[in-house]
């Protein structure tokens, strides 16, 4: 790092220590290389609209998965009320389609559709979006020390171009007959072939193509900010292993959306060329639908889900790293100390991260791919619970005999940690492929998948929320508000989970819109008490929502450190932080991440940017 | 871990190292210090954002190259064609203009260097290297058109139709490199063209002729 002739290097001169801080010039205000852009906007659109400003951008796409989530929320209840009430007729439900619903009663087809848009909206727009993108941008430059991302514009396409993506995804719900049905995989040939297989299967798939297109440029433009702002723009002093879990979390998720949607994205251009252009990628000969035999000839329909599932794996842990991280960095401020490990924790993590690209293949079992390849599939898949455990573990014990703090953000942490292990419980079942051939299409499967990824990922999203909004808003959230809404998501989400991996059990199938056979009639009461469940836990996040609200505006105004934590997010002069994050002066960083209850420390806890001297542990081994 | 530095000792910086040669991290700016003073004191993240960009379409020609693979093998329908000769005409003008960005470099280097008075026209080169990429583009528009002459279309055949994905895919890269060899042109023009930044664009540009190279060995082999 250190560079000839303008700067001096300076290495600490500690045993153990095998870091060199390289720093040039003043210590107080030193030219960053984002500098040169970096004046404060003053026009509306500049400021609020198409915004450089790492920290708006941030805003934004938790405003765009804020919105998606109620979308896609609204979307599940629909779903719910038709499985608990097949024939129920749902006022105004021919409004959202036009051939979907005659009468107001859900159609089979539109209640496909209605679970595919649901799916893709929850997975790329809200889950993806909201913990790695949103919270990603507003924090980790300022958690490395960073005035900015280093590629502002990048960054505001990256958010305008995924808001394209959502709108085109929508839009599908207006054209034609509907939105695609083929399920948030799309699997080939279906998904290829157009109108042939279904309302929507036509302009609706191209259209979710489109905008799972543009979602991947998106995020791709987004990755490549967040790893170079995690390799580039770190503050003096701060080292990797200083880093809080949180940058690590995001940085790993950044390299797996790299790698991740930069495969998904030409299989989509793919899917769209078999679609627009007449190309046979996805197409096997002499198909027959509808007893029309399709022109396309000897397309390889296992190759979309090898190129999706190279992709979908890793997705999931995109959804779910950053939950990691911040669930790390919210426990470890209400437990007043460090967790057992530091670095156990980076590791595991990216551990997962690399793990996750060998057992893509677990998705596939029961597709008719070989069942030697299941196997080789299955060892990686049952090893990759070892690093979840450690990571699960390290949390155990580290709350273990500590004096946490109860809060709404602590609270959803834990919950995040109670879902994630009963979830991820039941992917141990799964991973075996002589199980999961029976368990594949069934509830068991919904319901591990709705607890491990999307709702334990919701609890990580509704953590940082709690922490991190008086940082966003300068306000705080109302506490006793925040406290109802865990206990009743959290009494609710798994009175509406748990049932699906019982009747999963017991055979109900998946993705069916009605249980017409007879022996699913008897879960028909059980899908009724469901959609009671959701409909209340639903309803319970508008609690949430008017918290949100009301505290933005009216809530107590917050101080600048209101849980006494440690890292940089904390040293800003304000809140929200001011333009260039640190008012003109970069921090320089004296110590690891998560500095509470030192001996011989002035206080409870030491931040990132006291130059107090301390000694740990580490410091007399 | 440690966690505890004695404060930095401050030291004020006397002099910006100006001479920019063809090595070294040092900044360019021009010697008369016409620009901006520029501090850096990590890697200049143009470097590490277009290592990370190219890895990133990396993955996506291995996406396609494994559709390839797989279509192909378990394909009966698959016809073989002889690529268009111009390819090769294409391959070496698109060779040839990384030959003359690293001409450019040199020269933009003295320029920046110091030695302004004593060089002249330092965007020389890159108009070149632009005109050669203008050129390859062209040449693969030619391609196409003698393909669809032959009446191989995009939907022909899976062959052609892997044929037209990876050359569209690399002439749209391509086109994208040559936007950035028009900004450095531009920057170089305003002289605040930075190293971090040429650099990156040059590494796009000879990246995008070893992808060339790649995938003509690639389609070569296997259509």
């Amino acid at each position: 790092m250190a560079q000839e002739g303008s700067g001096v290097a300076i290495s600490a001169g500690i045993k153990g220590l095998d870091q060199t801080i390289s720093f040039h010039g003043e210590p107080m205000h030193y030219v960053s290389h984002a500098h040169a852009a970096h004046h404060a906007p003053t026009s509306f659109i500049g400021k609020y609209v198409f915004s450089l400003d790492h920290k708006v951008i941030g805003k934004q796409y938790y405003g765009l998965a804020f919105i998606a989530v109620l979308f896609g929320m609204f979307l599940s209840w629909l779903m719910r009320l038709h499985l608990g009430w097949t024939n129920l007729p749902i006022p105004g439900l021919h409004l959202l389609s036009a051939n979907g619903a005659p009468g107001d009663v859900m159609t089979p087809e539109f209640y496909l559709q209605l679970m595919t848009m649901h799916g893709t909206i929850m997975v790329f727009f809200v889950l993806t979006t909201a913990p790695f993108a949103a919270f990603g941008n507003y924090f980790l430059p300022i958690q490395v020390g960073a005035e900015d991302m280093p590629f502002p514009r990048f960054n505001m396409m990256s958010f305008w171009i995924t808001f394209a993506g959502f709108i085109v995804l929508v839009a599908s719900f207006f054209t034609g007959d509907g939105p695609t049905l083929g399920g948030w995989t799309q699997y080939a040939p279906l998904s290829a072939v157009g109108v042939a297989s279904g309302p929507g299967q036509g302009t609706g798939v191209v259209l979710w193509a489109v905008s799972i297109t543009l979602f991947c440029i998106g995020q791709l433009l987004g990755s490549l900010n967040f790893i170079t702002t995690t390799l580039d723009m770190r503050t003096r002093g701060m080292s990797l292993m200083r880093l809080p879990l949180s940058v690590w979390a995001w940085f790993i998720t950044s390299i797996m959306g790299l790698t991740a949607f930069a495969v998904l994205m030409p299989a989509c251009i793919l899917l769209i060329l078999d679609h627009v252009a007449g190309t046979s990628f996805f197409v096997p000969s002499n198909l027959v639908i509808n007893d029309q035999l399709q022109p396309h000839a000897g397309g390889s329909t296992l190759l979309w889900q090898h190129l999706f599932w190279f992709f979908g794996h890793p997705e999931v842990y995109i959804a779910i790293v950053p939950g990691f991280g911040i669930v790390s960095h919210v426990l470890i401020p209400n437990m007043r100390r460090p967790l057992l490990s530091h670095r156990v924790m980076i590791y595991s993590m990216v551990a997962l991260a690399i793990l996750s690209y060998m057992v893509y293949g677990h998705h596939m079992f029961v597709s008719g791919m070989n069942p030697v390849s299941s196997i080789a599939f299955s060892f990686p898949t049952l090893i990759i619970t070892i690093p979840a455990t450690i990571i699960v573990l390290i949390w155990l014990g580290s709350l273990y005999g500590s004096r946490l703090r109860i809060n709404s953000a602590s609270l959803f942490a834990l919950g995040f940690i109670s879902m994630f292990i009963s979830g991820g419980v039941s992917g141990f079942f799964l991973a075996q492929p002589s199980l999961d051939i029976m368990l594949h299409a069934t509830y068991f499967v919904v319901g591990h998948f709705h607890m491990v990824m999307a709702v334990a990922a919701m609890f990580g999203i509704f953590a940082g929320t709690y922490f991190w909004f008086p940082k966003m808003f300068g306000r705080m959230m109302n506490e006793t508000l925040g406290k109802l809404h865990f206990w009743l998501t959290f009494v609710g989400t798994y009175a509406i989970f748990m049932p699906f991996h019982y009747i999963g059990l017991a055979g109900n199938i998946r993705r069916y819109q009605a249980f017409a056979p007879d022996y699913m009639q008897a879960f028909i009461p059980v899908h009724k008490a469901i959609t009671v469940a959701a409909l209340l836990t639903g309803a319970a996040q508008l609690i949430f929502v008017y918290n949100l609200i009301h505290s933005r505006f009216w809530g107590k105004p917050a101080p600048l450190n209101p849980w006494e934590a440690t890292t940089l997010e904390w040293s800003t002069p304000s809140s929200p932080p001011p333009f260039d994050n640190f008012g003109g002066k970069l921090p320089v960083v004296y110590h690891d991440p998560y500095q509470y209850g030192i001996e011989g420390s002035s206080g409870d806890y030491v931040m990132q940017t006291s130059p107090e001297q301390i000694h740990t542990k580490s410091d007399e081994a | 871990m440690a966690t505890t530095v004695q404060p930095p000792a401050i030291k004020k910086i006397e002099k910006l190292q100006t001479g920019s040669g063809n090595g070294g991290w040092r900044p360019l700016v021009p010697a008369g210090g016409d620009s901006r003073l520029v501090q850096e004191f990590a890697p200049p993240p143009a470097s590490t954002g277009i290592w990370v960009g190219l890895a990133a379409i990396t993955m996506t020609f291995a996406a396609l190259t494994s559709a390839l693979v797989v279509r192909k093998g378990g394909a009966v329908d698959w016809q073989h064609f002889t690529l268009p000769s111009i390819l090769y005409l294409n391959t070496v003008v698109l060779l040839a203009s990384s030959v003359t960005l690293e001409l450019g470099r040199r020269r933009i280097a003295a320029y920046m260097g110091g030695l302004r008075s004593s060089v002249q026209h330092p965007a020389r080169w890159l108009y070149v290297t632009f005109s050669l990429g203008l050129l390859f583009v062209a040449g693969q528009y030619i391609a196409w058109r003698q393909l669809s002459a032959q009446g191989l279309y995009l939907a022909t055949n899976p062959s052609s139709s892997f044929f037209y994905v990876f050359t569209a895919g690399h002439a749209l890269h391509v086109l994208g490199g040559l936007g950035g060899l028009g900004r450095a042109i531009r920057k170089l023009k305003r002289l605040d063209l930075r190293r971090s930044t040429f650099d990156a664009t040059a590494r796009y540009w000879h990246f995008m002729g070893a992808l060339w190279v790649y995938l003509l060995v690639l389609l070569w082999m296997k259509l």
